[in-house]
């Protein structure tokens, strides 16, 4: 027999334990991909139980579902235009009356509801009792309790879902807003239905309420209706804030009418969390803590990654030579050994890295603590045109972009997302210390600590000045308002996390990998035509590209030589050096390089402090490309990264070089 | 809507709220996108309002309201109005 099909759809607010319960639910067939058009997370899964097959569709996690954001937006259109069989609110118990603001939410949506009552096991630690009889009658919905992370309550779920769509018996529940609100609800309802063209998934009371509530995106809905000048009619005629703030008022009063009824809180006892928070955010220890945790995160992403990458690199690097050394004819083997390896190679070398980060910042996530980072850091991001919650990415740029820039979707407002991904490239990544160490350590002696450090720090400069900058032209407008729940602490649970860092590294390989490995195979075409020249030399296309950007780069105090290293530097800015090597027959002997640089009269301190500032700022290398066009969905910022890049870095040696110059060094 | 347009000298600001104090929510005069959001997250007239702390370089600060910490900043919180408990 034919299994039946049931879709289900998972919301709920976040931080209550919906991704734990999908995990629960699909086990590992899960499929991780974006919402159409959006870098919103777009995860489903299925369940196959009873002769059913169950398609779960988790969606964003959302307070509610009045457009604040894309993530609500994407819930609510799924809930109205896929119309899934049942959809499933994830409701904190040790949170419950904002949790049902959501649930009048869904009730005017007029899906089928059925809610799961989570974390029971912490409300009733802390003395809450909820009474499940009473809430199942008061909501008109069905109720399950569970408790995901033990996996406890999993089957009487399944099992009425499946009671639920067989008897597909509609519970309807509406909030009454108040005789001058309803008039007007009805009012409009009335215009609505004269449009019988219009999109009838869409319940006309919920989007009466929705219009006099202000809600753009429902404007728009229905802004090529012939009724739309009537609507507009009232709602002009209205004070909308009021309204608003009315409509809100009337949903937590029918939350307050209920709620006393079917929970009876503890006393506001202080709570572990509490506690926890007294140290965690306190006055004086909390800034220390916050530096402390960050530098553990943060070095344990770097140092345990690095035997890995130095595994991935090494085996890259013998697989290549085996590849070029056995392959006919020598075009190919160069193509797939230096291009397509070699370029597979930086692709693979980040991946350890990615993998650590998105653990530890799921670990971080699921302890409750990023909450807290946010918040310990606003006042000082604000200062700078920044939001609180840009701090974590731009600390991960020390690392290594890439990863920073991904971890820049925790923020919500798409304005400060794309500053923060903007100006990442220009913080100082793990890539960019062996250049420093190459010069200053050849010309600075003993001051080349103090000459890396002042790299950092110009770094964070440009970066700091470039977001104001960016506030002040193409990305106008103040940091989104902070307005974030602080969760409670939790110990987070090693299988959320670990998958969550699967999806994350997996995303990073399949979207950036492609556009690093055609940008590798651009740059070996580069170095390895025309026909017959020795790789990457001066007749080479590359080599030829050197001479000809020299004019631009002798302001500068660069030579071709310098310049085809820089072009080099593209793939991975580590590469410079490598290049550098090539290019004055040193190989990888590091000692036999400084002193054949120390020789080159073309190569000064001054040139040397040039080029470093210059290979800091300029274009973020192709990983770092490839993953802000994945994360940015956009070409047009894309390009805008890598010229305003070269701009800054230009300027900047420029100024170094032109100014040391005239100062007689 | 309210009617009750009359000066109430009890009446002030939630940044004014001292750590441990608390305080009913009278009006919301927040504008823009974030007044939806505060709504949603129940900073609504009538619910009540603690404030915890602030946070170690003194804004934010950190609220509980229904049972539950929210964090906002002082610029937000001079534009809703109390009734100071």
């Amino acid at each position: 027999m034919e299994n039946r099909e049931i879709k289900i759809a998972l919301t709920g607010n976040p931080n209550v334990g919906k991704t734990t319960l999908f995990n629960a639910l699909t086990g590992s067939k899960q499929h991780v991909g974006n919402w159409p058009g959006v870098t919103v997370e777009k995860k489903s899964g299925r369940v196959s139980y009873n002769g059913y097959d169950i398609e779960v569709i988790d969606l964003p996690g959302t307070y509610s579902l009045t457009a604040y954001s894309m993530d609500e937006i994407i819930a609510r259109d799924f809930i109205i235009e896929e119309k899934p069989d049942i959809v499933i609110q994830v409701v904190d118990a040790s949170n419950l009356e904002r949790n049902l603001y959501l649930t009048t939410q869904l009730m005017e949506l007029g899906s089928e509801i059925l809610i799961v009552l989570n974390m029971c096991d912490i409300a009733e630690e802390r003395g809450d009792r909820i009474y499940i009889d009473k809430m199942e009658e008061l909501l008109a919905t069905p109720v399950i309790k569970t408790v995901a992370t033990r996996k406890k309550g999993i089957c009487e779920l399944l099992d009425k879902v499946i009671e639920e769509k067989e008897i597909e018996q509609y519970h309807g529940h509406e909030i009454g807003y108040g005789n001058e609100i309803e008039e007007k609800v009805l009012e409009i309802e009335k215009i609505l239905s004269d449009d019988e063209t219009r999109d009838k998934r869409y319940p006309l009371r919920w989007m009466s309420v929705r219009l006099l509530e202000g809600d753009t995106n429902v404007r728009r809905k229905i802004a090529g209706s012939p009724v739309y000048d009537r609507v507009t009619e009232i709602l002009d005629s209205i004070d909308q804030d009021e309204y608003e703030a009315e409509i809100a008022d009337k949903r937590y009063l029918a939350i307050n009418t209920i709620f006393p009824q079917m929970c009876t809180r503890a006393n506001d006892t202080l709570t572990k969390s509490d506690m926890i928070d007294r140290v965690l955010t306190n006055k004086y220890l909390g800034i220390p803590i916050f530096l402390a945790l960050m530098w553990g995160a943060f070095e344990l992403t770097f140092a345990f990654a690095t035997p890995f990458m130095d595994m991935i690199d090494l085996s890259a690097s013998w697989v290549s030579e085996y590849v070029s050394s056995s392959l006919e004819p020598s075009w190919l083997a160069s193509l797939v050994g230096d291009g397509i390896i070699g370029g597979v190679g930086a692709v693979l070398v980040f991946v350890p890295n990615i993998f650590i980060l998105f653990f530890l910042l799921s670990l971080l996530e699921g302890s409750g603590y990023l909450a807290r980072a946010a918040f310990i850091m606003d006042k000082l991001m604000y200062k700078i045109g920044m939001h609180g919650k840009s701090f974590i990415p731009m600390l991960m740029g020390f690392g290594c972009n890439v990863p920073a820039i991904m971890a820049a979707r925790s923020i919500e407002d798409e304005k400060d997302r794309l500053i923060t991904i903007l100006i990442v490239p220009f913080v100082s990544c793990g890539a960019r210390l062996p250049i420093y160490v190459l010069f200053a350590g050849t010309f600075f002696g003993r001051q080349a600590g103090t000459v890396i450090f002042a790299m950092y720090i110009l770094g964070i400069v440009i970066a700091v000045i470039s977001a104001k900058l960016l506030r002040a032209t193409v990305v106008k407008g103040k940091p989104a308002p902070f307005i974030m729940e602080l969760p409670p602490y939790r110990v987070p649970t090693m299988k959320t996390s670990l998958i969550h860092m699967w999806d994350n590294g997996f995303m990073y390989i399949k979207k950036a990998g492609t556009i690093i490995l055609v940008g590798v195979i651009v740059i070996w075409a580069l170095a390895s035509f025309p026909w017959g020249v020795t790789y990457g030399s001066e007749n080479s296309y590359v080599g030829s590209l050197g001479h000809a950007v020299e004019p631009f780069m002798k302001p500068l105090g660069f030579d071709w030589k310098i310049s085809v290293a820089l072009i080099f530097g593209l793939v991975a800015k580590e590469v410079v050096v490598a290049s550098m090597g090539v290019l004055y027959g040193a190989g990888d002997n590091s000692e036999a390089l400084s002193e054949r640089i120390m020789a080159d009269p073309g190569i000064t301190a001054l040139n040397s402090l040039s080029l470093m500032a210059f290979s800091l700022l300029y274009m973020p290398c192709v990983a770092t490309v490839g993953v802000i066009k994945k994360e940015t969905g956009s070409w047009k910022w894309t390009l805008f990264a890598i010229i305003y890049g070269i701009a800054v870095a230009w300027i900047t040696a420029f100024v170094i070089y032109q100014g040391g110059s005239l100062l007689g060094y | 809507m309210t009617g009750n347009d009359f000066p109430d000298i009890h009446e002030t600001t939630l940044d004014t709220l001292k750590p441990g104090e608390k305080a009913k929510i009278t009006k919301v005069r927040v504008k823009g996108s974030a007044r939806r959001k505060l709504f949603d997250m129940g900073m609504v007239a009538g619910s009540e309002i603690e404030l915890v702390r602030n946070a170690p370089l003194g804004d934010p600060m950190d609220y509980r309201i229904k049972g539950y910490h929210l964090s906002i900043r002082k610029e937000e919180a001079r534009q809703i109005f109390i009734h100071k408990l």
